[in-house]
């Protein structure tokens, strides 16, 4: 493929621009940036040849001549529009870059919230512990390029013992330009021994007169130490023009239990990469996901649970709401490593498709090495159940209410599952803000049938 | 004026004629019983009295509080005071009976010209229907219908009914499946309903739940017409002699 060969050329010239602007004397981080930009020129982006890549064509990306953004102005106010202002520690970034000045981190118990970049100038140390120990580039082109372009980004850190009370919440605003622009954002959350902290990732994008594409490539490495608790949530809710390609991996010691929540709701074209490690004996890990999309919407969801220990536990839960003619994708993946004796793995996919054009392709894949484990996992696919529209209609409400009602109950499922009480009830606004938009388009008639499997292995 | 006047009606599912030309007269305050084998078209005229699209009408008329019934759409006719309790009550798993109900309830409220009621307001309200029909208060913040048991459903309907106060409620084998207790407590809450201006149309398979809930009148349907019309005593001869004697008649009148 023409796109796959030509792009890394054209990447060269953008790394060793940013080589030149971002020089570090640090010899390590110098040649993280170095394998990530050579894995990166070998393989080229994916094409649908590739197995992982199926279904998402992103010829789309590999085509565009991204370049790094230029400084833009931000006010306070320009952000209004995403109601985030409720939350008292919250890190702004704007194309990929800390807006000290639009952000605000209360001064609490040690922890450490900040700026990525800055943190490499000051505790490198620190960073140099977990930074790229995680993330394995080696089987994904997207995470490579992230780490050839690896600058600024979130840095957490929570000290053992310590409870962070409030939600950490990191805004990451892509500003369009004249130009395509692109922004590789990299996250490190280290959340030792016996601490518990609740994460928000929320990606969204400004209107502001440029109508130029914009690519978002982030990756966020996620450590949760020993008996630690984590709530993680990502929101991608940018304009019909913006790319968003997301990679998370979590490390997760003895005992701890991570949950990660995923909220799509808009974007041209959506991927998100959930990579949890078990690694220590006892760990829990809950991947929680509800995608929408719509008009021509493609979002894509891509999990890699990897059971590496005994007695771990994993539940992965998705519905798919799907408009228009968008385009869904679940993939989910189980390893169970040999070792990993007594795993207990659960895997359900859910989707809804509301027009006769909109699409769902939905792949599970287990890989079992241990012999005394259980795994299973189902998907569904079905319309707006006629019997429901019409329980609820015959108790008053009207088709449009009772759709509305209906889609509702469905985004709860995942709802339900989240247990941060703010974090929760905006990513609650956010949803009801978007339904109408959906009832409205939803298929006048839908068909009476639902076609349904359910497989258990 | 009668509350509902059904004359001649014919309703076909896929194509296959059902109801073969019904009359039924209701009035204000009476309570009717539809009694009748499987397959005699019971359903079918109850989800044709709540507007379910998938039945079509053929012909005949339906006149409801002096409006044409079947000009209406389903939440119009239960905004005009018509309520179905489901033979089936179907499962909505991720919203709240509370929220649910509220929501219905407004919805009817706005079309009467009321004002709608906050979940302060409305509360109280569920919690004492509930109590009329035993259901404990953990059921108010439980989906819909789920994980119900089958008597749970039933009377979770009666409770929407008594909540929403129609004028024609409609019954549809609100008793099969229920144990002797169950059926007390749901017959109680549909007694505790009953006054001058509410009418009842009370489908059913057995008579026994008549003992509880007495009618005013009892016909008599089997394949798609009314056979029999008559007094409570019509149920106690059906219950005796069981169906098998319609069916001559029906028999005849085929030919």
């Amino acid at each position: 493929m023409i796109a796959a060969t030509q792009a890394p050329e054209r990447y060269l010239e953008a790394f060793d621009e940013f080589n030149e602007r971002s020089a570090t004397q640090l010899g390590w981080l110098k040649a993280l940036r170095q394998e990530g930009f050579a894995r990166f020129a070998e393989t080229g982006f994916p094409t649908t040849h590739d197995e992982d890549w199926r279904f998402t064509n992103v010829a789309a990306i590999a085509q565009t001549a991204f370049q790094a953004p230029l400084a833009v102005e931000v006010s306070a106010g320009d952000l209004e529009v995403f109601r985030t202002s409720g939350f008292e520690c919250r890190l702004v970034f704007v194309n990929g870059r800390f807006a000290r000045e639009l952000s605000s981190v209360p001064a609490n118990q040690g922890i450490t919230v900040g700026s990525l970049a800055e943190e490499l100038r000051n505790n490198a140390g620190a960073i140099q512990a977990h930074l790229g120990q995680y993330l394995n580039f080696q089987r994904d082109a997207f995470a490579a390029l992230n780490s050839a372009f690896v600058d600024d980004g979130a840095y957490v850190h929570v000290p053992r013992g310590t409870v962070a009370e409030q939600p950490i919440y990191l805004l990451f605003v892509s500003v369009p330009g004249e130009a395509p622009t692109m922004e590789h954002p990299r996250n490190l959350i280290v959340v030792e021994e016996n601490s518990q902290a609740t994460i928000v990732e929320d990606y969204v994008s400004l209107e502001n007169g440029g109508a130029s594409a914009t690519f978002s490539n982030t990756a966020t490495e996620l450590v949760a130490g020993e008996n630690a608790v984590v709530s993680h949530y990502m929101i991608v809710r940018q304009a019909d023009d913006c790319f968003n390609v997301s990679t998370l991996r979590i490390q997760q010691a003895r005992s701890s239990n991570v949950a990660t929540h995923s909220l799509l709701l808009s974007g041209a074209l959506v991927r998100n990469n959930v990579h949890p490690v078990l690694a220590g004996e006892g760990a829990e890990c809950l991947i929680n996901g509800l995608f929408m999309a719509n008009g021509r919407q493609h979002m894509d969801n891509y999990m890699l649970v990897e059971h590496a220990s005994p007695h771990c536990n994993s539940r992965q839960f998705y519905n798919g709401v799907l408009n228009g003619q968008g385009h869904g994708v679940f993939h989910g993946r189980i390893i169970v490593h040999k070792d990993a004796q007594k795993t207990d793995a659960k895997q359900t996919n859910r989707n809804l498709l509301l027009s006769d054009e909109a699409q769902i392709d939905t792949k599970p894949q287990l890989e079992i090495y241990a012999d005394d484990v259980k795994c299973t996992h189902g998907a569904t696919i079905g319309q707006v159940e006629e019997n429901a529209l019409f329980y609820l209609r015959s108790r008053g409400l009207d088709e449009a209410s009772a759709k509305h009602l209906l889609l509702l109950a469905f985004a709860n499922e995942c709802l339900d599952r989240m247990n941060s009480d703010q974090v929760r009830q905006h990513l609650e606004r956010l949803v009801t803000e978007w339904l109408p938009e959906t009832a409205k388009y939803a298929g006048e008639k839908p068909a009476p049938v639902e076609r349904t499997w359910e497989e258990v292995g | 004026m009668s509350l509902l006047e059904i004359k001649n009606l014919h309703a076909s599912v896929n194509g296959v004629e059902i109801l073969k030309g019904i009359d039924l007269t209701v009035n204000a305050g009476e309570v009717h019983s539809i009694m009748g084998p499987n397959g005699s078209g019971k359903s079918t005229l109850a989800g044709v009295l709540a507007r379910k699209e998938s039945y079509e009408i053929t012909q005949g008329q339906i006149i409801f509080n002096g409006k044409d019934l079947l000009e209406m759409k389903p939440e119009e006719a239960a905004c005009e005071g018509l309520f179905l309790a489901f033979q089936y009550p179907v499962e909505i798993p991720g919203i709240s009976n509370a929220y649910f109900l509220r929501t219905a309830l407004n919805a009817i409220r706005k079309f009467r010209g009321q004002e709608e009621l906050d979940a302060m307001d409305f509360l109280p309200l569920l919690r004492e229907k509930m109590r009329l029909l035993e259901m404990d208060d953990k059921f108010l913040n439980r989906p819909v219908n789920e994980g119900f048991s089958g008597g749970e459903k039933k009377r979770n309907e009666i409770v929407q009914m008594a909540v929403l106060e129609p004028k024609l409620c409609v019954l549809d084998e609100t008793d099969s499946g229920l144990d002797i207790d169950a059926l007390k407590v749901v017959a109680g809450g549909v007694n505790s309903m009953r006054s001058k201006d509410r009418s009842f149309v009370v489908v059913t398979h057995y008579q026994r739940l008549l003992d509880y809930i007495v009618p005013d009148y009892v016909h008599v349907l089997v394949s798609g017409r009314i056979v029999k019309s008559g007094g409570p005593e019509l149920a106690l001869e059906l219950e005796e002699k069981g169906y098998s004697w319609t069916e001559p008649e029906t028999a005849g009148a085929r030919q």
